[in-house]
């Protein structure tokens, strides 16, 4: 699986992300929020079949997060640290190569 | 020179709101402080104030725009009152939380239903736990003055905290009298220009501002709202004298009248200390020994000062505009909280008195009185008393 483009910022924030609280609670350190995985409070998941995938770019697209990015071969690619299970990905492919299936652990 | 104009206390909220030169002010009129942004407009339009003056759909809409303004590191002021600032109450919180000095001037007035106009204190004393400082004016020169006080309180480094200054519906939101306007160069000089260090817009350099707060960081934000409130003391001590020194007006947290040897100090807030300075002089005539304190500064609220207080006095008798229902009102709670754990404590008695801007006459303070004097003596008096009540027609 292709490496996540967010990995740079998560180890650069992790790095440098002070635990300090500040008045007003403002937050100092630009792209901070990549790291609060919120892909916790998904209930169900996205199931990619590579097989059925024409490539149409319409996940990526559409995916209000962004939790799909592209990999080499231009296939998407899920995030799940971020992805909340909207289902909008599964419901906007042309080809069902991606259907909403429940969280089991 | 300063100069001298009779005014109503409207306009001195607008006057101060003119020497503080605030960058925006967004309001909704509402009775009785609708004359509060109809004449900072009038500043405005006249090009004698240069700032931005938002008209505005509600008071909800009013203080949301002053925090965006605030929140992009400009001074920033509106006035309201009652309903209105009821409508305002979530974003308070948020002004507050996010530690933007926002400054509201506020004619105290009663809260429906019914539908009331007239003066009490319901409205700002309901915004208590907003984290907000809030002064009590009593006069219209008290009116200017502690919105001057409260911009450079709220500004302070240490404080960092919205303020709401509040002077009693129509009694002074529309009652002349004559106010000193302060030059504008020793303003200047007392306030100085607000340098935002914390909030503020530079797409050189990006924040976040009010961002979530998860379980791990919303109980260290507020004890900072708390921390502030608790450094504000100090820092309006400073303000106080460094305002005295200034403009020659004497303020304090909690302003005492010939306690000195009182048996009973009756205590209360706003255009009602007035009255009360009068009726204790009254009294003295007789040779009672009566004093009167007034608290000029409810939030954050003097609990060192309530102590000194109470050691002069065998009786504190609180008068109030406002209910806290099955309790009182709010500063027989703020008293019981100072003194419940000093070892000698005077008796408190509480008086509710004045809702909706019935009159508060010296005949309901002989009333107030009437009640101290018999818990002086040693008798059993009910705690809470509705002063002025008509019996008869319930």
């Amino acid at each position: 699986m292709a490496e996540s483009p967010f990995k740079a910022d998560i180890e650069r924030v992790q790095k440098e992300y002070s635990e300090k609280m500040t008045p007003g609670a403002i937050v100092y350190l630009p792209g901070s929020s990549v790291v609060n995985k919120t892909g916790s409070w998904r209930v169900f998941m996205p199931e990619f079949n590579r097989d059925k995938c024409v490539r149409c770019y319409l996940c990526y697209t559409y995916c209000p997060e962004p939790a799909i990015y592209l990999d080499e071969e231009n296939y998407p690619v899920f995030d799940y640290d971020y992805c909340k299970g909207c289902g909008v990905c599964a419901n906007e492919c042309p080809t069902k190569a991606i259907v909403m299936v429940r969280e089991t652990k | 020179m300063p100069i001298k104009k009779v005014m109503k206390a409207n306009e001195a909220a607008a006057w101060a709101a003119k020497l503080a030169k605030p960058k925006v002010i967004a309001a909704f009129p509402i009775t009785p402080s609708t004359l509060v942004p109809e004449k900072i407009s009038e500043f405005v339009a006249d090009g004698e104030l240069d700032a931005e003056f938002i008209k505005v759909e509600s008071e909800h809409s009013a203080i949301s725009a002053c925090v965006g303004a605030s929140a992009a590191g400009v001074r920033t002021f509106t006035a309201t009152a009652s309903q209105g600032l009821a409508l305002m109450h979530e974003i308070l919180f948020i002004a507050a939380g996010m530690r933007l000095p926002i400054v509201i001037a506020i004619g105290n007035r009663a809260l429906s239903a019914p539908i009331n106009i007239w003066n009490d204190w319901q409205d700002t004393i309901s915004e208590r736990d907003t984290g907000w400082l809030q002064f009590y004016a009593e006069n219209n020169q008290e009116a200017l003055d502690l919105i001057l006080i409260a911009f450079k309180v709220a500004e302070d480094e240490r404080v960092l905290l919205p303020a709401m200054v509040g002077f009693d519906a129509f009694i002074l939101t529309h009652t002349v009298e004559p106010v000193e306007i302060p030059d504008q160069e020793l303003v200047d000089e007392f306030l100085g220009e607000y340098v935002p260090k914390h909030a503020y817009l530079d797409p050189a350099k990006p924040i976040t501002q009010g961002a979530l707060g998860f379980p791990a960081h919303y109980m260290e934000a507020r004890y900072g709202v708390w921390e502030a409130n608790e450094a504000a003391k100090k820092v309006i001590d400073e303000a106080f004298a460094e305002f005295e020194k200034k403009f020659g007006r004497k303020y304090q947290k909690i302003e005492e009248y010939r306690t000195e040897d009182a048996d009973i100090i009756f205590v209360t807030m706003g255009s009602l200390a007035g009255t009360l300075k009068e009726y204790v002089d009254h009294l003295r005539e007789k040779g009672l020994k009566v004093g009167a304190a007034k608290v000029t500064v409810y939030r954050p609220f003097p609990v060192e000062e309530v102590r000194e207080l109470a050691k002069k006095a065998k009786v504190l008798a609180l008068l109030e505009k406002n209910v806290t229902f099955s309790v009182g009102g709010a500063l027989f709670q703020d008293f019981s909280r100072a003194l419940i754990n000093e070892s000698e404590k005077p008796k408190i008695v509480d008086f509710i008195l004045g809702l909706g801007g019935r009159d508060v006459t010296f005949k309901d303070l002989d009333e107030a009185l009437a009640i101290a004097q018999k818990a002086l003596n040693g008798e059993k008096v009910e705690e809470v008393n509705w002063i002025g009540l008509r019996k008869e027609i319930l």
